[in-house]
């Protein structure tokens, strides 16, 4: 028994000390770095540190329809090559609807479809006035792979934009199946943030049109393979961009931005910023024949959608190099560079929720909520000892050190602690006296039915025990439900119910129950107020 | 020292029936509350929408609050002393929009540069800033509502491996009085249901399962040792003999929620409210609601002429 006893303590000691070991870290700097090397912080949730936490949505579905435009172009071209001919050839949402002049040539077209796009499922055929219509659609597993993947893309060229040199501690997760969590801790300008994470940056190149009037096409007669793009302007009043003038080019895009390399801030001679940008070998060989086949007519630098400048083709070589002019401020610039450099987004994305705490509220929910646990906590340890005296004492300790071992255990699992978390916290302190009190009203009843107090303690823990078990355990449902269930905040709250939980067990039974024994076996006391 | 005497001796059964007119009535209430309402009122959680929450240097009113909107073409907000949730900022206002009107992020950045230009930027402190998207919202409200329901569901089989299906009837019918009540004190109070307070509401049921085991456990036990004694009286001797206990463990656990609501701050107060109603109402469906329930299921299984009561 004297043994058994012993290494009670010895256990709860090294859980004392361990847990000393994982909270030290929060309580000071002033630690060995040996220390501050295995044992962290404990993590702050955004709502007390201050930042910013945004649910971005990946518009994936664009990206399946761009990749099923890019198959119909490239099909166009396929056709023409095998002389396979038709009236009109057009993507249409996830399909592709081919006209076909002879209907002689279907087994051709099918042929050639399976070949190049095996993808493409036929779903209809319609026969109108001698010409045969096909519509392919696009298997749902590719259309799948395709969005998996664009969220893949724009999670990563989000980090890169947010975080160009791989340095911050930023959580940027995938969230079902076409979400994106973002978590940027103490942030100041959220507005700019937002902005480089939105932004598609699609950069492509394309030939002004001067062959064609663009008075008509504005009036609506528009030639076909051109469009209307408009510039952007800076407006001098309010500093905001706005919709400049209307420029016709030609739609098709001879280079985009993929082949990128690299893009910087520089200034032209009168100090303006503009961002110079450099192709790869792959990109720069490419820009090289453009600009060799289309020497004097205007290359326009178009930015999602946007026309930045359209400077006219002088020589045949640029070794990969160009620039972006468009009256940029300095921060704009470099928050293009930025972006720029990390590519384009597979899809647009849409932001659908942003919850942004500033660090001075931050810091009052922390002072809150330290205060409010210490004053519920004193008033609890204040009636506990009032109410059981010397057992009380024993029951105050254990709640002390469950407090202690459920911040050792965040800090040891890394998990996050937000303010409904330290909710969690009073609430489990409230709670954790229940089982002492379950005991302690137990033992009251087994001594007024005339056991001994050794006896009436034996009772007391064993038949209490059970009923703590069965209490404890449905509220450890509530809590992992609340876990897999939860988000942000919640999860913090459903963390620390649940390692309270588990806590209190230990402290509540086995270290109440060692303490008492030590006294009355090791100090040979007879009877403990209780 | 002792709230309850030892020998406490109150017939809890035999006022059950006042007990669970009471019950009826306050739940009654609630729903009528909530019919009134339109349902519960949601915040922007669960319904989607912009929270502004702005600190300013001088003393500011909601009417000047509300002017630096009417310039702009955004709908008109509900401005909201901050110390009406319980933060003490002196000018410290809490401004709410509605989504109805273009895309949130666009109305995120109006709303800020509203502010800025009618106050000056250095007038004032964005502390928070929320927006929920109306799809985001609708996602979480689900989650929610899946969240309390797979909680009931994984306690149900818990009480009824532990104990018997009636038990885990009665303290599910228990947990859902309790949430049923204290939604309703939500909407009586005209308060919002946000995150937080579901997370609550799983707090709550968690509690009052607590509450409602321990009666349950010395029910069991009790069975065994007083096997003749009538049913009801076998109930009515085990909630007496834990009434102390469950009494105190309420009074600790109300301690440290009073502190909460007091001192938590404005996004706790809430939360702190609804474990306060909660709390007060469980303990009370614990004794009042969850055995009475027992005892009807056992009485009509007697009426059916299945004979004395079987020790669990």
């Amino acid at each position: 028994m004297k043994l058994e006893l012993k290494w009670r303590g010895i256990i709860i000691a090294v859980v004392i000390l361990l847990a000393i070991f994982y909270i030290g870290p929060s309580l000071t700097e002033d630690l060995p770095g040996v220390w501050k090397n295995y044992a962290k912080k404990i993590h702050l949730g955004l709502d007390l540190r201050g930042g910013t936490h945004l649910l971005l949505r990946v518009k994936a579905e664009e990206a399946v329809q761009n990749a099923v435009g890019q198959m119909a172009g490239d099909l166009k071209d396929i056709l023409l090559k095998e002389k396979v001919r038709f009236v009109s050839l057009e993507a249409k949402g996830r399909e592709v609807e081919v006209t076909l002049l002879n209907p002689a040539q279907e087994g051709d077209l099918m042929d050639l479809v399976n070949r190049h796009y095996p993808d493409l499922e036929p779903v209809a055929t319609t026969e109108a006035q001698g010409r045969l219509r096909i519509r392919f659609i696009l298997s749902p597993k590719e259309a799948d792979r395709i969005k998996e993947n664009a969220v893949k893309q724009a999670l990563e060229t989000i980090r890169n934009r947010l975080d160009p040199q791989g340095v911050k501690e930023l959580d940027i997760i995938a969230q079902g199946a076409d979400r994106i969590l973002i978590q940027l801790p103490g942030i100041e300008d959220v507005e700019r943030a937002k902005q480089m994470i939105k932004r598609v940056a699609l950069l492509e190149f394309k030939i002004v049109d001067r062959e064609h009037s663009l008075e008509e096409a504005l009036r609506g007669k528009v030639p076909k393979g051109s469009e209307i793009l408009y510039t952007s302007e800076l407006d001098p009043r309010t500093g905001k961009r706005r919709r400049g003038s209307p420029i016709l080019v030609k739609k098709q895009t001879l280079l985009t931005g993929d082949m990128l390399d690299r893009a910087r801030v520089e200034f032209d001679q009168f100090g303006n910023p503009r961002i110079a940008i450099s192709f790869n070998s792959k990109g720069a060989k490419l820009f090289d024949r453009i600009a060799s086949a289309n020497v004097g007519k205007e290359l326009a630098i178009i930015l999602d959608g946007t026309v930045y400048s359209h400077p006219v083709i002088r020589q045949r070589h640029y070794g990969g190099n160009a620039v972006i002019e468009g009256r940029f401020t300095l921060d704009e610039a470099r928050d293009l560079a930025v972006v720029l450099k990390a590519g384009s987004l597979p899809a647009p994305v849409e932001i659908e929720e942003e919850r942004t705490v500033g660090p001075s509220l931050g810091r009052d929910s922390i002072r809150a909520g330290l205060i409010s646990m210490i004053v519920g906590m004193t008033a609890v340890v204040l009636f506990m000892a009032f109410y059981y005296q010397a057992a009380g004492l024993v029951a105050d300790f254990v709640l002390l050190l469950n407090v202690l071992l459920i911040m050792a255990v965040m800090a040891s699992l890394r998990a996050t602690l937000t303010l409904p978390g330290i909710a969690g916290i009073i609430l489990t302190i409230g709670m954790a006296v229940d089982a002492n009190v379950l005991i302690f009203e137990r033992v009251r009843e087994e001594l007024r039915a005339g056991k001994t107090f050794r006896a009436a303690l034996d009772a007391g823990y064993s038949r209490a025990f059970l009923t703590i078990i069965d209490a404890n355990v449905t509220t450890f449902i509530a809590g992992v439900v609340l876990f897999q269930f939860g988000t942000g905040p919640i999860r913090g709250f459903a963390v620390t119910l649940c390692i309270g939980i588990a806590a209190s067990l230990f402290t509540a039974v086995f270290v109440s129950r060692t303490i008492f024994d030590y006294f009355l076996i090791q100090r040979k006391v007879a009877k403990i107020r209780i | 020292m002792e709230f309850i005497r030892p020998d406490v001796n109150i017939n809890f059964m035999g006022r059950r029936w006042i007990a669970i007119g009471l019950s009826l009535l306050v739940i009654l209430i609630a729903i009528a509350s909530l019919l009134y309402h339109r349902g519960p009122r949601y915040g922007i959680d669960f319904a989607g929408g912009l929270l502004v929450q702005v600190r300013f240097q001088q003393p500011t009113t909601a009417a000047q609050i509300r002017e630096a909107f009417r310039g702009t073409d955004l709908p008109q907000p509900i401005v909201q002393h901050a110390w009406e949730i319980g933060e003490k900022g002196q000018h410290e206002y809490i401004i709410r929009l509605d989504l109805r009107k273009g895309t949130p992020e666009a109305l995120t950045q109006a709303v800020r540069k509203a502010l800025v230009s009618h106050f000056g930027s250095n007038a004032l402190e964005v502390r928070r800033v929320e927006m929920v998207g109306p799809k985001v919202g609708r996602d979480l409200r689900v989650k929610g509502i899946k969240s309390i329901i797979f909680a009931l569901i994984g306690i149900l089989i818990y009480i009824s491996w532990r104990f018997e299906f009636k038990f885990a009837c009665g303290a599910v019918l228990a947990l859902i009085h309790d949430v049923m009540i204290t939604i309703g004190a939500f909407s009586i109070t005209n308060k919002e249901i946000n995150l937080p307070i579901v997370a609550a509401f799983l707090a709550i049921i968690g509690y009052s399962l607590n509450d409602t085991i321990v009666v349950y456990d010395r029910i069991r036990e009790n069975r065994k040792k007083y096997r003749r004694m009538p049913f009801t009286d076998v109930i009515n001797r085990s909630i007496n003999e834990t009434l102390s206990r469950t009494i105190l463990t309420s009074g600790t656990t109300l301690l440290v929620v009073v502190a909460l609501f007091f001192l938590g701050g404005g996004v706790i107060h809430d939360f702190a409210f609804a474990l306060l109603v909660g709390i007060l109402v469980g303990t009370y469906s614990s004794i009042f609601i969850a055995s009475p329930v027992v005892i009807f299921w056992q009485g009509r299984k007697e009426r059916k002429g299945k004979g004395v009561p079987q020790a669990a």
